[in-house]
């Protein structure tokens, strides 16, 4: 037998690599760009309709910032913050994925669950605060049971319908081969599952920061949120934007591990086409 | 058609199952009806071939052989027990895209052995084994997504060979190749399967294929109607070509032309 007609594709190409310095170039550009135009409105006290005369320039939360990094109550807030979206992120994330799986499979998990879960699916989580304060006895808790719920529906939905959409031929596969039901779950459709749940978890990890930041500003004593809120309270306008600004490199570094995580668990994906994803 | 000479099946192959379907009806499972009444025979160690137009029910009647689908009526069974459910006895063979596409080749082959809990170590030597000799000696630690086709196929043989399956179904194995690749696959699968005991339904569209894979070809028709032919010398490269090759070749073809006259089945 020959097996010349029979040559493996080469090895995978990356595409954009080869811009890659170029690219990030680019993207540095563009935020020091945002931050010019920024000082510029607000350094000259541009008033166009929008009034940029009160708003602290990019130097004077630099200023504040640099302050910050100093005072280990900025770092203890942080800390707390991330405590409670972790807390809440991890526990949504197992609960979603196996509540999707549950309801993807089972007609009567579906007929069971699936309701309840339309019903509470449209209302939005910081709308639980007052449940939240009157259901657990502290605080913490009830942040992080605010934090579960928002990122519990998009982890279930994107869930359900990866396993929805598996072909029946891999489970085909595996049945026939002696595989019973739990093989089918862990070999089959957990894994096949996984590149539909990380878009879930994608947009878990931003509804979650989300309402850990909205639910510190109403009820917590700590955390970047509440400190952020605190700021405002007593008129401390470049406070509020090193509250910002926090906020958004932590969301962009838990975003970036979510995805960095996925791309590991999902590497058998054919043909990435570009480097920037999403 | 009852089968006469199970006695006779060679001593290796005596270790095959012995599948039968007797008046079996089957269903798609929408409910629409797609076999009626069919009674057929597959002897322990035998190749048999199911050939017939498309839509005609071949593929259903492996996924009921391989106990994914209940029949609606008749009785379907594996050495006289009825088949209830899927078994690791009974593999089944894909088309196309039924590795799992995150496992390598290697963890591929694995899976029917993990299933079965086989030793860590023992899989992976067996897996290695099975994969050369499909040919695919170093090509282990590739995806299904970096192989061709062709190699796909030889890998999805390894993987059902590897379980040491008892019957193998094997739903148009060969349907998505090129031609070249598919001759190459015809005689890689005769060639494998001359070293297992294993029991063999073989589902095809193509006439040539049939006669060059199998012992017995059954021609699928409209209403469990179908005719079976004897292969005269099977897998006997010197026989092609010959009038008694022909003949067969013109009686299968007759049966499925017949049908077309008849209507869709």
């Amino acid at each position: 037998m020959s097996t010349v007609s029979v040559a493996a594709p080469a090895a995978v190409p990356l595409p954009g690599r080869r811009p890659h310095a170029l690219r990030w170039a680019v993207r540095i550009g563009s935020l020091a760009g945002a931050l010019l135009l920024w000082q510029w409105l607000t350094a000259a006290d541009v008033t166009l309709w929008v009034r940029f005369d009160r708003l602290p320039t990019p130097v004077a939360v630099a200023g504040e910032l640099a302050r910050a990094v100093r005072d280990p109550v900025y770092y203890q807030d942080i800390a707390q913050s991330l405590v409670r979206i972790l807390t809440g992120f991890t526990l949504a994330a197992v609960a979603g994925v196996a509540a999707g799986i549950a309801v993807a499979r089972s007609w009567l998990l579906s007929d069971v669950l699936q309701p309840l879960f339309e019903v509470m699916r449209p209302i939005p989580a910081i709308a639980l605060v007052p449940v939240a304060i009157l259901l657990f006895p502290r605080n913490e808790e009830g942040i992080v049971f605010i934090t579960f719920t928002a990122a519990f529906f998009p982890i279930l939905v994107s869930t359900r319908h990866a396993v929805r959409a598996l072909p029946t031929v891999w489970e085909d596969a595996v049945r026939t081969m002696g595989g019973g039901r739990w093989r089918v779950l862990s070999s089959v459709v957990l894994p096949g599952a996984l590149p539909g749940v990380f878009g879930g978890l994608s947009v878990g990890m931003g509804v979650s920061w989300i309402c850990v930041i909205s639910a510190e500003m109403i009820s917590g004593d700590f955390g970047v949120g509440y400190r952020t809120w605190h700021a405002y309270t007593i008129v401390d306008y470049p406070a509020v934007l090193v509250g910002m600004v926090t906020i958004g490199v932590l969301g962009w570094g838990t975003a970036a591990a979510v995805e960095l995580l996925g791309r590991r668990v999902t590497h058998w994906l054919p043909a990435r086409r570009t480097g920037g994803h999403r | 058609m009852t089968l006469t000479d199970v006695s006779a099946a060679p001593a290796a192959r005596r270790n095959g199952l012995h599948l039968s379907l007797d008046r079996v009806s089957l269903a798609y499972p929408d409910g629409a009806p797609v076999i009626r009444d069919l009674t057929l025979d597959a002897a322990p160690g035998e190749i048999l071939v199911v050939v017939g137009p498309s839509g005609c029910g071949k593929s259903t009647l492996l996924r009921a052989l391989a106990g994914l689908l209940p029949v609606a009526a008749g009785r379907i069974a594996a050495d006289r027990a009825p088949i209830t459910g899927p078994s690791p006895d009974r593999a089944l063979v894909f088309q196309d895209d039924a590795l799992l596409p995150w496992r390598t080749a290697r963890r591929n082959v694995e899976l029917p052995l993990s299933i079965r809990r086989v030793a860590r170590a023992d899989r992976r030597s067996r897996a290695d084994s099975w994969l050369a000799r499909v040919g695919l000696a170093g090509q282990e630690h590739r995806l299904p997504a970096y192989l061709s086709g062709g190699m796909r196929q030889r890998v999805q043989l390894a993987r059902t060979l590897a379980g040491g399956p008892r019957a193998i179904l094997m739903d148009e194995p060969f349907g998505a190749l090129d031609a070249q690749t598919r001759a190459a696959m015809q005689r890689l699968l005769v060639e494998v399967l001359r070293g297992t005991p294993a029991t063999v339904v073989f589902v095809t569209h193509d006439v040539d294929e049939a006669l060059f894979i199998g012992d017995r070809i059954a021609v699928l028709g409209a209403d469990g109607a179908h005719t079976v032919v004897d292969v005269p010398q099977p897998r006997d490269p010197a026989t092609r070509g010959t009038p008694v090759v022909r003949a067969a070749r013109g009686t299968i073809l007759a049966a499925l032309g017949a049908d077309d006259r008849s209507g869709p089945c």
